[in-house]
């Protein structure tokens, strides 16, 4: 979602995007003139009159699990959203059971949050974990 | 999902749909207007809003809440024909 109309989306797909990812831009690409969305969500920049790099994870409750605003020069990191996703899907098949420690990824120990774990944490992860 | 849109020589806009800011004096409206910011919060429901998008060759309406049961990334960016 950008303050660009839905023809620039269209020609920006059509002429750069496509040559880029093949196929084209494969989900929506949503309009929001005068900022009006993304005033809400706190990433308008009315100075500017364009939105900054805002990314959300929406849960299929409609929650928000997770956001991330960037100023516009620095670029995303496509695989921590993924990752986070993977977590938040995680601990929601879990029903809460389970939480996912620094630096997990799918494969790696969870922990169970109860009584038996607190003052626990040491014995069952390791600091050196939430960096590979 | 999302329905096709007609469009004409107008821009299409979208914007928040759901529930409204409650009425308020004109005097107040112009000077709290600006402070009707941000509704975010980890753990909330996302703000509702319809948006017009460009998705595969058309012209379409989006509504945030016709996603839900699946999972969405919304992505806000600066603009079509930046660099980043």
């Amino acid at each position: 979602m950008s303050i660009d109309s839905i023809f620039v989306h269209k020609m920006w797909n059509d002429h750069e995007l496509s040559k880029m990812v093949k196929g084209g831009v494969p989900f929506p690409m949503l309009s929001d003139a005068g900022g009006k969305v993304g005033t809400i969500y706190g990433v308008y920049d009315e100075n500017a009159g364009v939105e900054t790099r805002g990314r959300f994870i929406i849960d299929p409750d409609g929650v928000i699990q997770g956001y991330e605003i960037l100023t516009p020069p620095v670029g995303r990191n496509v695989l921590e959203t993924i990752r986070q996703i993977q977590a938040f899907q995680h601990v929601r098949k879990s029903k809460g059971t389970e939480a996912t420690p620094s630096g997990w990824k799918p494969g790696k120990a969870t922990l169970k949050p109860g009584p038996d774990l607190v003052g626990k944490v040491w014995e069952v992860w390791k600091t050196k974990e939430a960096f590979d | 999902m999302p329905e096709e849109l007609k469009v004409g020589c107008a821009r299409p806009t979208g914007g928040p749909v759901g529930e409204e800011p409650p009425k308020k004096e004109i005097d107040e409206v112009l000077t709290k207007e600006k402070e009707v910011k941000s509704m975010i919060m980890v753990g909330r429901k996302a703000p509702d809003f319809i948006a017009p998008a460009y998705y595969k060759g058309k012209f379409v309406n989006v509504k945030l809440s016709d996603y839900l049961g699946k999972w969405v990334l919304l992505c806000f960016y600066p603009g079509d024909f930046t660099f980043v």
